[in-house]
C-alpha cells in the first residue's frame, strides 16, 4: 500500500488545486504514468506515481486545493487486499491535515468535467468568456477545443452555473506566476552566496557546422543552435560534479545524471525550467526532439511532475534580440545555472591575427556553500573546448 | 490560389505555433518577433509548419523573408511559380 501525496513542484509551491484524476479507482498504474493533473501557480502540471499498482482510493476531489504533501490517494502494490479507510496517516500528513472539503469558486469553475482533457486555448479563451469550463462538452475526440467553447458560448446553459461574482481565472494566471518567481528567487537570493564566473565564447565554428549541417537536412530534422549548447552544457556538467545536483538539508548531493532544466519563457510573461532528463546522454537529434516537446507543452499543453522537480542543473538561453549577458539566479535545491546571452558578432584576437567572430558570453551562477569560481571557470574551459568541436557532440 | 489563401496558409501555420495570437491584431508589415513574444524556437516550428502545410522547403538562407505576414506571401507565391505550381 503506498500513499499518493501531493508533490512539490518546485521551491515555490505549497499548494495545488486537484483539476482532473487521469485514472480511476481499480485502474492498473505504472510507475512514471501520470495519474492526475495540479493547477499549480505556473499552470497545470502532470503528476506522476512512483509505485507500480492498483489505484485503491482517492481521497482528493477535483476541485479541491489542498496543501504539499496531502494524500491524495491511495495506491495497491503487490498482492494487498483493498484498502480499508484505516490507513494510518504517516506523520508529514499528520502535521499539515487535509483542510475540510470546501472547493471555492473560482477553483471549482476552472476545472473541467471528469476525464475530459482541455487545450490550453480553449481553457483561456473559455476563462475569457467567463464559462464554467464543467458545463463544457468535449468533442468527439474527448477533447474541449476552442470550437467546443465557442459552441457552449452559444449555449446559455454553459454560464448558469456558474457562481456570481466568481473572478474569472486564466489556466495561468500571470500575477500568480510572478508570486511563484518572486518566492524562488528570494528564496534563492536570501540562502544562496552566489558567485558569478563568465567567458566569451567563440562560436562561430559551432554555427558554421550548424548551418552546414541544416543546409542538408530536411526543415523537421533541422536543429537550433540552443540543442548544440544544451548537449554540450550537460557535457561539460557531468564532467565538473560539484555543480550538477541537489543541496537538501546543508548536504549536497552531487547526480550521477545530468537532468538538464531548460528555462523557457512563456507567452505574456513568465517563466518554467522543465528538466531534458540524461541530457548528456541524447544525441542532437533527440535533445532537439526534447526541446521542441518542452517548448510546444510550456507554450500550450501540460508539464509532468518529473519535468518539475528532476532539474540536477539549469541552462538559460536570453536568445537574439536580447542583450549580452544574462546573470542567472539558482533555482534551489540546485547549485548551479548556466545563463547565455545573445550572439554577437565581436572583434577576435588568437593567434596575433584580428578578425570577427560570433560570440556569446557564457555566465554560471554558482552556490558557494558548494563550490567555488574554479569550478566554474574548469565547466566553462570545458564548454568551450566542446563547442569547438561541434561534429563531435 | 491566391493572396488570400497563402495568407490564410501562414496564418495557420502562425497559430499552430502561438494558438494565443489568433484574435490578435497581425500588421502584416512587421516581424512576428516584433510584434509579439516569438523567439527563434518559436520561428523554427512556425517554418516547419509552412512547409508542412505548402510542401515548399524553405533554407535557412530564406529564413529571413518570411518573418513577416507579407514577406511568407510574397515568399510562397515566388515558390509557387517557380515550381509551375502558381496560377497567377
Amino acid at each position: 500500500m503506498s500513499e499518493f501525496r501531493m508533490p512539490s513542484l518546485g521551491a515555490d509551491m505549497d499548494v495545488g488545486t486537484l483539476v482532473e484524476w487521469m485514472k480511476h479507482p481499480g485502474d492498473h498504474v505504472t510507475r512514471g504514468d501520470a495519474i492526475a493533473a495540479v493547477e499549480t501557480q505556473k499552470g497545470v502540471i502532470e503528476i506522476e506515481v512512483f509505485e507500480t499498482g492498483i489505484l485503491d482510493d482517492i481521497r482528493v476531489q477535483v476541485g479541491q486545493r489542498v496543501p504539499v504533501g496531502t494524500v491524495l490517494a491511495v495506491i495497491r502494490t503487490g498482492n494487498e487486499a483493498p484498502a480499508a479507510q484505516t490507513v494510518a496517516e504517516k506523520p508529514a500528513a499528520a502535521a499539515r491535515p487535509t483542510p475540510p472539503v470546501a472547493p471555492v469558486a473560482a477553483a471549482v469553475s476552472s476545472v473541467t468535467p471528469a476525464g475530459a482533457k482541455i487545450t490550453p486555448a480553449a481553457r483561456r479563451r473559455a476563462l475569457e468568456l467567463h464559462l464554467d469550463l464543467l458545463a463544457l462538452r468535449a468533442g468527439a475526440d474527448g477533447v474541449i477545443g476552442l470550437r467546443e467553447v465557442e459552441a457552449s458560448r452559444a449555449a446559455p446553459a454553459a454560464t448558469a452555473s456558474r457562481p456570481p461574482g466568481a473572478a474569472a481565472k486564466p489556466g495561468i494566471d500571470m500575477s500568480e506566476m510572478r508570486k511563484a518567481i518572486a518566492a524562488a528567487m528570494a528564496k534563492s537570493w536570501r540562502e544562496i552566496p552566489h558567485y558569478f564566473v563568465s567567458s566569451t565564447i567563440d562560436v562561430e565554428p559551432m554555427l558554421a557546422w550548424l548551418e552546414r549541417e541544416n543546409a542538408r537536412r530536411s526543415m523537421p530534422e533541422r536543429l537550433h543552435y540552443a540543442a548544440l549548447l544544451i548537449k554540450a552544457t550537460a557535457l561539460a556538467l557531468k564532467a565538473v560534479p560539484v555543480l550538477n545536483g541537489h543541496r537538501v538539508n546543508d548536504v549536497f548531493a552531487p547526480s550521477s545524471q545530468v537532468h538538464l532544466g531548460i528555462a523557457i519563457a512563456m507567452r505574456g510573461g513568465g517563466l518554467i525550467a522543465p528538466a531534458i532528463l540524461d541530457a548528456d546522454t541524447l544525441d542532437l537529434a533527440d535533445v532537439m526532439t526534447h526541446l521542441d516537446d518542452l517548448v510546444v507543452r510550456v507554450r500550450g499543453g501540460r508539464l509532468r511532475s518529473s519535468e518539475m522537480t528532476a532539474a540536477t542543473a539549469t541552462f538559460s538561453n536570453l536568445g537574439e534580440d536580447t542583450a549580452d549577458t544574462l546573470q542567472p539566479v539558482i533555482y534551489p535545491p540546485q547549485v548551479a545555472i548556466v545563463g547565455c546571452g545573445r550572439i554577437v558578432e565581436r572583434a577576435w584576437a588568437e593567434h596575433a591575427v584580428l578578425s570577427t567572430r560570433r560570440t556569446m558570453v557564457v555566465t554560471v551562477g554558482g552556490d558557494h556553500r558548494v563550490s567555488d569560481g574554479r569550478a566554474a571557470a574548469r565547466f566553462l574551459g570545458h564548454l568551450n573546448e566542446l563547442l569547438q568541436h561541434p561534429e563531435r557532440l | 490560389m491566391n493572396d488570400a489563401d497563402l495568407e490564410r496558409q501562414v496564418r495557420a501555420a502562425l497559430y499552430s505555433v502561438a494558438p494565443d495570437l489568433e484574435s490578435e491584431p497581425l500588421d502584416p508589415d512587421r516581424r512576428y518577433r516584433d510584434q509579439f513574444e516569438f523567439d527563434s524556437m518559436d520561428f523554427l516550428h512556425f517554418a516547419t509548419e509552412l512547409h508542412r502545410l505548402t510542401g515548399i522547403d524553405i533554407p535557412e538562407s530564406d529564413y529571413r523573408r518570411v518573418e513577416t505576414l507579407k514577406g511568407a506571401v510574397a515568399y510562397l507565391k515566388e515558390k509557387r511559380i517557380a515550381k509551375g505550381g502558381g496560377d497567377a
